[in-house]
């Protein structure tokens, strides 16, 4: 019988640890997918973060190291610098890596560390709860602002992408969404670039990803995929903020 | 080996560097910085990575990742800076990754002063981060001895898997002193442990700071406690001056340390039978060192630090059983300890006998 459709071999056979309708799984996929096809799973670390990407711990069958709540961008500079041949990403939430890891996220992009980062955007502490995080809409509800997030009190959604395409250094810089078939295809074309950019030595990409929390957000799994589009889509535009990957190429 | 006069935190610098340190992180603080910014010329020379942070925080944690791929990786600061560290270091800890860190003590609490002190003991020798662990933690009282205990700082790190910390005042790397610097080794392998990617390995590696499950953490606690326990038994060091028939003795590290070992000689010319026990390595502690003083020799042992409060007197209270009184010298806010109110404490206590 021909085989047509198998797991890929950059994720282990783990039962799936996320909650039921979470889209961390699909990125995971996806980011497992693009590290088969370019062959990189025997030379790839995996700096995980804290928050549910921590679980990724149960799912990676690559080298993985678990950082400190928002490091991940500062472990991963310990790894690339010493090990520039070596393929090394970190994979993030908003709160570790919007909040308390923001400072690290900003100097790696600066410096340009020639690493990929994931950044998985759902707009909530996950693994805590529910509490409101740095990408919280304006009016969304978490457990720290039950009335809903009111910039009057704590401020507007922090836009990742777009600060970090606000610096000369980074080479690519994207947003993408997995609400729909064609977002997620074009969220692994983002992936494939980030990647490819690593690969080729040219510096520090980000692609960030907008996903759901089925849990905290209190909706059910196919109602956060309009939430995605009407909501979080409106705040948080996707596209392409930064690519200097010609120019990079180039320069090298 | 080779002979230089150097200041203090070159020295250290130097001896990292000949150990096979090759990835440095660090933040500016006064009275390190001339460690980061000699490594810095001397790192790319070799092969190694220099990387200024743009924290404390980020600094450990770069080392946490240079270190977790199993390169031999530093990180220097001073009291403050230290505190911001010790997330990483209890990270370390937790992960089983070796690195070596170098505190050069000012005074303090807060930020203090910028002068040196002895201020950190506690938290060196007891815990230097949250969740229970502990480190070895050497304190040289001289720069050969700074030196030497830099050099072997990252064997006893890569031997354990574990954080070890240095811990000279701001003195010891302010000065300039002759030293003989240990040859340069290479640097090692890539160990197996170390997550470098999976390339010829039948398995993956996996770092993690924390327990997949309660017992799993337990069972990581009980591995460490053991770890501790070998410490305890077989890499405490110290060194003892005259203690044999001393009826004073100090009890010092670094340089109070250095300082009261003038003393002891000095007061011994005068008649007076004095002597010195000086822990080199303030964690693990030698309590033996304490215990085997004998009940009918001394008359008062002299705890001398340059910390208010004192903080090393408790261990050696429990040290030497509480079987003698105790009297103290100490000296703060960045005030070298003057030999002459150490001298002074003796006489009265003579006096008073």
């Amino acid at each position: 019988m021909e085989l047509v459709y198998k797991k890929p071999e950059a994720i282990n056979a783990n039962p799936f640890p996320y909650c039921p309708g979470c889209m961390h799984g699909t990125v995971t996929k996806l980011i497992a997918e693009v590290i088969d096809e370019f062959g990189l799973r025997e030379k790839t670390i995996v700096v995980l973060p804290v928050g549910c990407g921590t679980l990724g711990v149960l799912l990676w069958n690559m080298d993985n190291i678990c950082s400190a709540h928002g490091r991940a961008p500062a472990v991963a500079t310990g790894i690339k610098r010493t090990h520039p041949e070596k393929f090394v990403f970190t994979y993030q939430g908003d709160g570790d890596l919007g909040a308390i890891g923001f400072s690290e996220i900003m100097y790696a992009a600066n410096r340009g560390e020639k690493i990929s980062v994931i950044f998985v955007n759902n707009s909530i502490y996950g693994m805590t709860g529910g509490q409101m995080a740095p990408t919280t809409l304006v009016g969304q509800r978490a457990t720290t602002c039950q009335d809903g997030r009111d910039p009057e009190r704590e401020g507007y959604p922090l836009k990742i992408a777009e600060l970090i395409a606000q610096l000369t250094t980074p080479v690519y810089v994207a947003r993408f969404a997995v609400n729909t078939p064609q977002n997620v295809r074009a969220a692994k074309e983002g992936i494939k670039k980030a990647f490819q950019n690593q690969m080729d030595g040219l510096g520090f990409s980000l692609v960030e990803i907008l996903s759901n929390c089925p849990t905290n957000w209190g909706v059910s799994p196919m109602a956060t995929l309009d939430f995605i589009k009407d909501q979080t889509m409106k705040e948080f535009p996707l596209g392409v903020f930064r690519d200097k990957t010609e120019e990079a190429a180039d320069e090298k | 080996m080779e002979s230089k006069f150097m200041k203090g935190c070159e020295a250290i610098a130097e001896a990292a560097i000949r150990s096979g340190c090759r990835f440095f992180a660090g933040y500016p603080i006064t009275p390190q910085n001339e460690i980061p910014e000699y490594l810095s010329r001397a790192l790319p020379k070799v092969g190694g990575v220099f990387v200024q942070g743009e924290s404390e925080v980020a600094s450990i944690n770069m080392v946490y990742g240079a270190g977790g791929a199993g390169t031999m990786a530093m990180t220097s600061s001073s009291s403050p800076g230290v505190s911001l560290k010790l997330e990483g270091v209890s990270n370390l800890a937790a992960a089983r990754i070796p690195a070596v860190m170098v505190n050069v003590m000012r005074a303090g609490p807060g930020m203090g002063t910028i002068q040196p002190a002895q201020s950190d003991y506690y938290l060196m020798s007891k815990a230097p981060g949250h969740g229970g662990f502990r480190t070895i933690t050497l304190a040289p009282a001289t720069l050969q001895e700074a030196v030497d205990l830099t050099y072997e700082a990252f064997e006893l790190a890569f031997r354990d898997r574990m954080p070890v910390i240095v811990a000279p005042d701001g003195f010891i790397a302010a000065i300039m002193e002759p030293v003989d610097l240990p040859d340069y080794r290479d640097p090692p392998e890539t160990p197996a442990w170390a997550v470098a990617g999976c390339e010829g390995r039948d398995h993956i590696n996996v770092l993690l700071n924390g327990g997949l499950n309660e017992e799993d953490q337990l069972a990581k606690n009980r591995i460490a406690e053991e770890l501790y326990e070998k410490w305890d038994r077989e890499d405490v060091r110290v060194e003892t001056y005259k203690v044999e028939d001393a009826e004073y003795v100090f009890a010092a590290f670094g340089l109070a340390a250095r300082i009261c070992k003038s003393c002891v000689d000095e007061l011994r010319e005068e008649g007076i039978k004095a002597g010195l026990i000086r822990p080199i390595t303030i964690s693990p502690f030698p309590y033996a060192a304490f215990a085997a003083l004998e009940d009918n020799v001394v008359k008062y042992v002299i705890d001398v630090e340059m910390s208010i409060p004192a903080q090393m007197v408790n261990d050696v209270r429990l040290g030497m059983k509480d079987r003698f009184p105790v009297a103290q010298v100490n000296t703060a806010g960045g005030l070298i300890l003057d030999s002459e109110d150490v001298i002074a404490k003796v006489h009265e206590l003579v006096k008073g006998v």
